[in-house]
């Protein structure tokens, strides 16, 4: 009979190859998925492991996804960390957009780089009052953040549809829900000339070294890690309940708003319905996959990015329903599941003894 | 009046797959396990029931079908957070997801069809789903507090260790509660696409199965409340729906954003006491459990 059994200690090893026998499992599945589908397993992983990275304009269009990603994967591994569960990250992500098209829509030829620091941070205003919300009512009413968050998220959603659809709506847009499309003055600046690679991923990059720095190397991130670790531990060492619920809620809302703002003024230069493409959600599972530690979400933003490319081009190019991403991002999370019981559990093979021996 | 009969008929429809799911929730977190995946059961339930009353032109089988995809999921569910001990909100939250993106790619052929429609509208005449459903209401109340399996199944969402002493086999209890659960999940998201919308749209479920979670909170575990919760909501969810049709001076999206802002307010004013909710659910709720030890 196989056993589970729980180690002394959870292993350091399996811990950092989890994610790989996870990612493995899931190209087995997929490759299984591609054969039911009639399709050609070998071309379809192209799409997903290969085209995503071949030159140097895939490599921009995969930074424009790494982008949000990273962003609110990291944000969402400071959350999980301290045991905060926001799920509601999609609809800090619309606010973000919103706030930052606010700041946009005021931009004149003449606007200058004050405008744009203007419009990042009006993103992740945006997006830290959203999830202000939902620390507010956990914090105050003991309202569940999970289900307080998601339901924010459908809010934010009417209220975008609102605005493009009224107040804000383009005259011109042939009825279109959208608003104008911003002036150059409130784009975000390219990287290079001719590529579509902006500056957004260079503050992906820079908030993931800032995370990294806050969680292993200062005295609020080890709070946030034994509140999440051990309550009853934080509260004897004295580290309050509350910070580590607001803390991590308004960073990692901050940081989808700015992610939302840089989505909003950056590919797509104008806000519409179809700004939110469900980043917020994908990035819980970047999170997961990235071992909740920057480094990692940092590896897991580009995994899940060509996830997310590989879908758009089995689409374009093999006729697959583009939402084949969503089916190996849930994939990808429930293997990490399965393989991380193996982290703090081994197997052990026992044999069946008769019952009266086993009691003793 | 007679408009105002057709609004109290209508919210009773439209909040039966809210109290279908919030009792198969009811029964998962009784026995100590909490199912965040209800949203991505009921989609998949949805699309399943869909094809199926396509293909066989047969409600009852079309409902019965939805309910067993989703049986099939949250046994997968049960095995991953009852034997391997996964977390069990992360579980559910990827039961979501993969839910979300497994229905879209099933349905994307199906976003063209549409189902006959059965007319079921006054305060009487009901698809007979609606009547099950306030039935079983009845019976779970019995169950949970009348019967010695539910007394049990109780006592494992209290404290499994004691369950465990007095020689139940916790686990196989749990797997059957998140079984039976989810078919009910299941057959609420069946019903969302065959009776109350017959068509198959991506996302349809639109927060239904959270909402649902909510209800059981609202509903403090009991079925009875649960009932009450449901149809409450299916009445603000048809109230907004007739003020939009009416042509009401509010703003479309304010209109739909209410059963969801709605749910926020419940939930901030059940949760307030901390000390009621804490005596009422059951105590196991969410937390892994080793036999072993």
């Amino acid at each position: 009979m196989i056993k589970l059994e729980p180690r002394a200690e959870p292993s350091r090893w399996l811990a950092v190859l989890s994610p790989l026998f996870a990612l493995s499992l899931t190209v087995a599945l997929g490759v299984l998925l591609f054969v039911l589908l009639d399709k050609d397993p070998l071309s379809c992983l192209q799409m997903f492991f290969v085209e995503p990275i071949k030159n140097a304009r895939a490599i921009a269009e995969l930074s424009i996804k790494v982008t949000p990603l990273l962003l609110i994967g990291l944000g969402l591994s400071l959350c999980f960390r301290s045991n905060v569960w926001n799920i509601g990250a999609e609809g800090q992500f619309i606010l973000g957009s919103i706030f930052a098209t606010w700041v946009a829509l005021g931009a004149t030829p003449e606007s200058g780089t004050g405008l744009l620091i203007a419009l990042l941070v009006a993103g992740a205003l945006g997006g830290a009052l959203w999830a202000g919300v939902t620390a507010l009512l956990r914090d105050r009413f003991n309202a569940s953040e999970i289900l307080v968050s998601l339901m924010l998220v459908y809010v934010a959603e009417q209220l975008l549809a609102y605005l493009v659809n009224g107040p804000w709506k383009d005259p011109n847009g042939y009825n279109f829900p959208q608003t104008i499309t911003f002036l150059s003055t409130a784009r975000i600046p390219r990287l290079l000339e001719g590529s579509r690679a902006n500056i957004g991923v260079l503050l992906a990059l820079v908030s993931a070294v800032g995370c990294w720095i806050f969680l292993h190397k200062s005295f609020a991130g080890y709070r946030l890690d034994v509140a999440g670790l051990s309550p009853p531990a934080a509260r004897y060492a004295g580290f309050s309940a509350r910070s580590a619920l607001w803390l991590p809620l308004l960073v990692s809302g901050a940081l989808a708003g700015l992610a939302g703002a840089l989505e909003v003024a950056g590919p797509d230069g104008q806000l519409t319905t179809h700004v939110p493409l469900g980043y917020g959600f994908a990035a819980i599972i970047v999170a997961f996959v990235g071992r909740l530690d920057p480094i990692g979400v940092t590896f897991s933003s580009v995994l899940m990015s060509m996830f997310f490319i590989g879908g758009e081009l089995s689409q374009s190019r093999l006729g697959l329903p583009k939402s084949i991403t969503g089916v190996f991002q849930g994939l990808l999370l429930f293997s990490l599941l399965t393989c991380d019981t193996f982290v703090k559990n081994k197997l052990r093979f026992v044999a069946v003894l008769p019952r009266k021996a086993a009691a003793k | 009046m007679n408009e105002l009969i057709l609004l109290f008929g209508s919210s009773i429809d439209s909040g039966t797959p809210l109290l279908l799911a919030a009792l198969g929730l009811i029964i998962n977190e009784r026995s100590g396990v909490i199912n965040l995946g209800a949203e991505g059961l009921m989609l998949i339930a949805a699309i399943t029931g869909f094809a199926s009353a396509l293909a066989t032109n047969n409600d009852a089988l079309a409902l019965l079908a939805g309910a067993a995809a989703a049986a099939v999921f949250s046994a997968f569910f049960g095995f991953l957070v009852i034997w391997l001990n996964a977390n069990q909100y992360a579980t559910g939250l990827a039961l979501s997801l993969f839910g979300s993106g497994f229905s879209a790619f099933v349905g994307i052929r199906y976003t063209q069809e549409s189902l006959a429609v059965a007319g079921h509208h006054g305060l009487l005449s009901h698809h007979y789903l609606v009547y099950v459903a306030a039935l079983l209401t009845v019976g779970l109340s019995w169950f949970l507090f009348r019967s010695k399996a539910g007394l049990v199944l109780r006592a494992i969402g209290e404290s499994p260790e004691s369950a465990q002493a007095l020689g139940y086999p916790v686990r196989s209890i749990r797997l059957a509660a998140v079984v039976t659960g989810g078919a009910l999940v299941g057959l609420a998201g069946a019903f969302v696409s065959v009776v109350s919308t017959p068509l198959w749209v991506e996302g349809m479920i639109a927060g239904k199965g959270w909402i649902a979670l909510a209800l059981t909170t609202f509903a403090t575990w009991r079925p009875a409340r649960a009932l009450l919760g449901a149809y409450l909501f299916g009445f603000v969810t048809m109230l907004q729906l007739h003020l939009q049709g009416r042509g009401v001076n509010l703003p479309v999206e304010l209109l739909t954003a209410l059963p969801y802002l709605a749910t926020i307010f419940v939930l901030v004013l059940i949760s307030r006491n901390p000390r009621w909710i804490a005596a009422n659910m059951p105590t196991s709720l969410g937390k892994p459990f080793y036999p072993g030890a």
